[in-house]
């Protein structure tokens, strides 16, 4: 377990990037935090690190956006799936390719199909200090 | 040219006739909105089971609306992306399978190609050579940017949002403020009567200079409506009640007037920066009563044309990928079929 804080954006993009750096081809992840936690920054951040030039935008209605970059990323929100089956259904597990990063929210709506070592990045906001922690951990990892 | 357009990217199955990418025949529409109310959103697996059972259904009535028959059109389009793969497919296969049993051509559009040509479908639109170059505003749920426009089928990319659509913007915004979905026209309603200065809601990238920019797009014609949605949650959760009556009213009124205002600035600087001879909105937002009063309003300020799109044919439709096919024969474009849906598909120059 690996636990941040950060207290600007621009903090949330170097940790995004740092972690862009040492993660390896095949890293899936899943982001979890409220509507506002800054998900959004930190995956910008992430792909930014990765050289991608073109804006990560909400994947909320059409649940995956496709980028290349250094690596390529999917950036998935599951938040509108009703279970496993459906993200089955979707192919779902194609996504999780060895050469690519994949981002996940909302990854609860697909449990089952996920990777055994899947990457969880928990973010929690401070209302007052607006200060970010972010709890980096694997599946499996001794809390 | 009478061709058969399909529809199906998301919630809405539609199928129409339009005869030289103009003339709407018929615009058949079964919308899925009352299915996916309960859950404040689209689900893919409740849309593409619906696609299933009410397609064929539209095809047939948009044929009989347009006094046509199987047999007496010229050709299929069909949308290929951007939108929901399990969606897609359904429209796709349902083309596909048309064009071979009646030995007709097949033509993939690009579902914002539909949008951005949408503006041309009505009597007293110019023509296009008479408006180009041409700056579109495209704002949808999924989708919101800037788009220079050349000539028919030549796309540059101005501006995009980095985060939001500005659709989902207000469907989230309706959804903090509990009103429902979808969120446009609900705001648009609760708005009447309110105050649109009552709360000063940011417009997106204001500041100058916070953090560094690494988009290809110009950031003054760039976009950014997640941070409007945290300032709503914030600014409701401040009041410590649940805000109703007038009070309800001018906080949906002043979002409202945010998202709108911040779509028109980045076009206002559009406008300003290059040599434009018109420009047009469409999408499911371009029905937003004030987006529509303030981009009439800029036109009028700078004395450049604008081209709305027909309220009928804003959110989607299949008449406009009809229409969007049509050029693509006029112009001889459309000499490959498409094999496969794209969920992610970009805008592309016609080659």
């Amino acid at each position: 377990m690996r636990v941040v804080a950060t207290n600007s954006p621009e903090e949330t993009w170097e940790l995004a990037a740092e972690l862009a750096n040492e993660l390896p081809a095949g890293t899936v992840m899943a982001l979890h935090g409220d509507l506002g936690a800054g998900k959004t920054c930190f995956i910008q951040g992430y792909a930014a690190a990765l050289g991608i030039d073109e804006p990560i935008t909400s994947p909320t209605y059409t649940l995956i956006g496709e980028y290349e970059g250094r690596l390529p990323l999917h950036h998935l929100d599951l938040y509108r799936l009703s279970g496993p089956e459906e993200a089955l259904g979707l192919g779902l597990d194609e996504y999780f390719d060895i050469n690519g990063i994949t981002a996940i929210e909302w990854a609860e709506r697909a449990e089952g199909l996920l990777p055994d070592d899947l990457l969880h990045i928990e973010i929690k906001t401070d209302d007052e200090t607006q200060t970010r922690t972010f709890r980096i951990y694997r599946d499996g990892d001794n809390a | 040219m009478k061709i058969l357009g399909l529809e199906s990217s998301c919630d809405e199955t539609a199928a129409a006739v339009v005869e030289d990418g103009r003339v709407v025949l018929s615009n058949a529409i079964y919308s899925q909105i009352a299915k996916h109310r309960p859950y404040g959103g689209v689900v893919p697996e409740i849309a593409s089971r619906n696609h299933v059972a009410k397609l064929p259904g539209i095809i047939d009535e948009a044929l009989e609306a347009a006094g046509e028959t199987y047999d007496s059109i010229d050709a299929i389009a069909v949308t290929y992306g951007p939108g929901l793969a399990s969606s897609l497919l359904i429209g796709f296969s349902a083309a596909k399978t048309l064009a071979q049993r009646l030995n007709k051509p097949l033509i993939g559009v690009n579902h914002h190609e539909g949008h951005l040509h949408s503006v041309f479908m009505k009597e007293d639109a110019p023509t296009e050579d008479e408006v180009f170059p041409m700056l579109g505003l495209m704002v949808s749920g999924g989708d919101s940017s800037l788009i220079m426009m050349r000539g028919v089928g030549q796309y540059e990319i101005l501006g995009s949002t980095i985060d939001d659509a500005a659709g989902e913007a207000l469907d989230k915004g309706a959804s903090v403020l509990k009103l429902g979905y979808p969120g446009g026209p609900i705001i648009q309603k609760t708005a009447e009567g309110g105050d649109p200065q009552a709360v000063r809601f940011p417009r997106g990238l204001e500041s100058v200079d916070r953090g560094k920019w690494i988009y290809k797009y110009d950031r003054n014609l760039c976009f950014s409506f997640s941070g409007l949605k945290t300032s709503l949650l914030t600014h409701v959760k401040n009041l410590d009640h649940e805000p109703e009556g007038q009070e309800l009213s001018d906080i949906a009124a002043s979002y409202q007037e945010a998202v709108a205002d911040a779509l028109t600035m980045r076009v206002e600087r559009a406008l300003d920066q290059f040599d434009i001879k018109s420009f047009s909105c469409a999408g499911g937002v371009s029905l937003n009563k004030v987006l529509r009063e303030k981009l009439t309003a800029l036109s009028e300020k700078t004395g450049v044309p604008l081209l709305l799109c027909p309220p009928s044919l804003c959110t989607d439709n299949a008449a406009m990928i009809a229409g969007a096919a049509y050029e693509k024969v006029r112009l001889n474009k459309a000499t490959e079929e498409p094999n496969d849906v794209n969920p992610n598909l970009r805008l592309e120059n016609w080659q």
